[in-house]
């Protein structure tokens, strides 16, 4: 009985060294994303990549996102895999600095794709002048709204801020609320912040603010606030969003309750898993608030990262350069009804993929996310000052010298 | 070697008492051989991460590189937080308003301390809540509070008032979770009276009777001073229930409408180990704040505890 369990674990223990000993052409990938689609568009494209390479023996772990945010903080200083997903800007920050990224600039020399087809997104896979990662998607944001309600009540699609406040005063007449929202895990109200400030004041004010460099008592962010209370005044964001997800507040929209959502195009399949059909939401970009602002737009982009104790680096650069064709990046995203950031990609031919690729395609500059531009702790606390801000408007001030104080403290 | 085993194996009868040491002393070294594996682990898992945690408290570090000293800085920063203060001002309502469980699960105990036919089922029922997960009880509240749809918002609607959102105002927040809270809290206390009116003697009872005791009087005189340990387990139980309430927040708020619903425990997760905090010697500096004030209760009641179990004997 003894001896056959010692020799059971002695069985285990070979098998265990065998698993986690990386031989030469062992590629293991960390992914984040088990949703249906972002699953399948991953898989197709190692499948592809295996095609490519025969002796690259891959294997690949799909986390839940959540708890992948957990988990990379362990396994980059633990046991690293060989490559994984993560988010560029200030997101990778931190992991750059303890230096549990690798730095990956060669290949963004060197590569015929990464050197001249991804410009427009270099800026934000970039710390200290060195590249950290290859994206190999984003998406955009803006405004989605009913259109069979707009048309219902003769609404065009608003150009300029004074047709947005109009066209909102016409929904709440109708007794349709302008905008839905959901503030309970905070992210969201970043976005409406994020594009009264880019509207208003520009991208190098956006960037400026998340980089710690203007207070949030400066008079131009205080003029985007001004924006923001001429909305919350009128009501034009739907009551008690302070406990709704962003997924709990499609029911008012879905309802015909509320008209106007800004959002990120992930949320398309919720409008329609709700019940819209194609017909009855379209998109516009936010409209102008300052004019002869250059129009920039928020476009977070997914990348893939080579953790410093990676073992196999060669091939996983060679997974990077991969996965950097257009013809690649075309069918993913067309998978996963997203953007390629390759420029020579193509574009799928969805209706919001179309509207969303004219306008970040575009665009005077994309910006991440405040979320993404700002640090952690920043973020945190501006996200739960924008929302305080959305319920009790008349607390402005005091918000903003609370924000001043953290931003003193963590950009120091 | 086997020279000693054999002059120890067959007979002791001599003057010289020749068995081991172990032997000699099996009888005070048993308790402490049984209690090893608890006290090593209770050692590691307990005991150590206290004072770990107290040490990273000096530092400022975010999990990943260098820890940086900064001594009590972190003590610093939180006089200077608001959001430090709401969650202790939250804590130490949901210490004094969770109390209310306790004479809330006496009046139930009491209440179903009868003889009625399918009494045991009533009492499972109302044993239920404890039964049932935190996080299930949070987000049965969280849609119970719904102004849309919750039963909360048909009950406004019903009178013709425009209903609250509970758990988006900043006032009301805390008592709405507090309130979830006390459900399975109640339960709690019930069943700890349930066991204790088991051993309420019928004898005392009964003299108290003949002497015309009735009603509030029983109840003060009679019957609640023999329910004084149940009372005791009830008030340490709903404290440190209290104190580490965390899930409900978790699950309804997360410490939201900005902030407003934190409590210390709470609000070291999110500085610690959450999606925007990582800030380890801060949520350590938190952590080490609500430690003493746990200590302080805990020591009370051990303290306490101590001093019956002296009279006792």
């Amino acid at each position: 009985m003894i001896k056959s369990l010692i020799r059971a674990t002695a069985v285990l223990g070979t098998a265990t060294l065998l698993a986690t000993t990386a031989f030469a052409g062992d590629l293991v990938i960390n992914f984040d994303d088990p949703n249906p689609g972002p699953k399948k568009g991953f898989e197709t494209a190692v499948e592809k990549f295996k095609a490519a390479n025969p002796d690259i023996n891959v294997t690949v772990n799909i986390t839940d996102r959540e708890a992948h945010k957990t988990a990379i903080r362990n396994f980059l200083s633990a046991d690293a895999p060989d490559i994984t997903s993560w988010y560029p800007g200030n997101r990778m920050a931190p992991f750059v600095n303890a230096n549990l990224f690798e730095d990956v600039s060669d290949l963004w020399s060197s590569d015929a794709n990464l050197s001249s087809k991804f410009e427009a997104i270099k800026p934000t896979m970039t710390i200290d002048g060195k590249q950290w990662g290859v994206p190999y998607t984003y998406y955009q944001w803006g405004i989605y709204y009913r259109k069979d309600i707009f048309d219902k009540m003769g609404i065009s699609e608003p150009k300029t801020w004074a047709e947005l406040i109009a066209a909102s005063k016409k929904l709440k007449e109708g007794g349709v609320t302008p905008f839905t929202i959901g503030t309970k895990f905070l992210w969201t109200a970043a976005g409406v912040f994020d594009y009264l400030n880019l509207r208003t004041n520009g991208y190098d004010v956006h960037n400026q603010l998340t980089a710690g460099k203007i207070k949030y008592t400066d008079p131009r962010i205080r003029a985007t606030f001004a924006k923001w209370k001429e909305l919350v005044d009128m009501g034009a964001f739907v009551e008690n969003h302070a406990t709704m997800s962003w997924q709990d507040a499609i029911a008012p929209f879905a309802k015909g309750e509320a008209a106007m959502y800004v959002m990120g195009n992930f949320s398309v399949d919720g409008y329609k898993n709700a019940g819209l059909k194609e017909d009855q939401i379209d998109y516009f970009p936010f409209p102008e608030i300052t004019p002869g602002v250059p129009r920039a737009e928020e476009a977070p982009a997914d990348a893939f990262f080579i953790p410093a104790k990676a073992k196999n680096k060669e091939d996983a650069r060679k997974f990077l350069a991969f996965i950097a064709q257009p013809e690649i990046q075309s069918e993913w995203n067309s998978t996963i009804g997203q953007l390629p950031p390759n420029s020579d990609a193509k574009v799928g031919d969805d209706k919001f993929i179309q509207q969303g690729f004219e306008t970040v395609s575009t665009a005077a500059g994309l910006a991440q996310f405040f979320d993404r531009d700002a640090p952690a702790e920043m973020a945190k606390a501006g996200m739960e000052g924008f929302q305080e801000f959305m319920i009790k408007p008349d607390r402005l001030d005091a918000i903003l010298k609370r924000l001043d104080k953290v931003q003193e403290r963590v950009y120091k | 070697m086997s020279d000693v085993t054999s002059t120890n194996m067959p007979s002791a009868s001599g003057t010289v008492d020749r068995r081991s040491w172990y032997a000699k002393n099996k009888l005070r070294v048993a308790p402490w051989l049984f209690l090893a594996p608890a006290l090593i682990f209770f050692v590691i898992y307990v005991v150590l991460p206290i004072f770990q945690s107290l040490w990273i408290s000096f530092f400022e570090w975010d999990g990943l590189g260098e820890a940086k000293w900064v001594g009590v800085g972190n003590y610093i920063e939180l006089m200077d937080d608001d959001r430090f203060y709401t969650s202790l001002y939250n804590n130490v309502l949901w210490l004094v308003l969770y109390m209310l469980a306790v004479p809330a699960g006496l009046f139930i105990a009491l209440f179903l301390n009868q003889t009625v036919t399918g009494m045991r089922i009533y009492k499972s029922l109302f044993f239920f809540p404890f039964v049932i997960s935190q996080v299930v009880v949070g987000l049965i509240f969280t849609w119970f509070y719904n102004p849309n749809f919750g039963i909360v918002g048909k009950i406004w609607q019903f009178f013709g008032a425009a209903p609250p959102s509970i758990l988006g105002d900043e006032n009301l927040v805390t008592y709405g979770i507090i309130f979830a809270g006390l459900w399975p809290q109640i339960a709690y206390c019930m069943i700890l009276y349930l066991t204790g009116l088991n051993n309420v003697s019928p004898d005392q009872v009964e003299a108290g009777r003949l002497d015309n005791a009735k009603g509030w009087k029983m109840l003060w005189y009679v019957v609640l001073p023999q329910l004084k340990p149940a009372t005791f387990i009830a008030i340490v139980v709903t404290v440190i229930g209290a104190l580490r309430s965390f899930d409900m927040i978790a699950i309804m708020t997360q410490g939201g409408p900005y902030g407003t619903s934190n409590v210390l425990s709470y609000y070291m997760f999110e500085t610690a180990l959450s999606e925007y905090g990582f800030r380890m010697g801060y949520g350590s500096a938190i952590a080490a704040v609500l430690f003493f004030i746990m200590l302080f209760f805990i020591s009370y009641f051990l303290w306490n505890m101590y001093q019956e179990e002296k009279v006792g004997r």
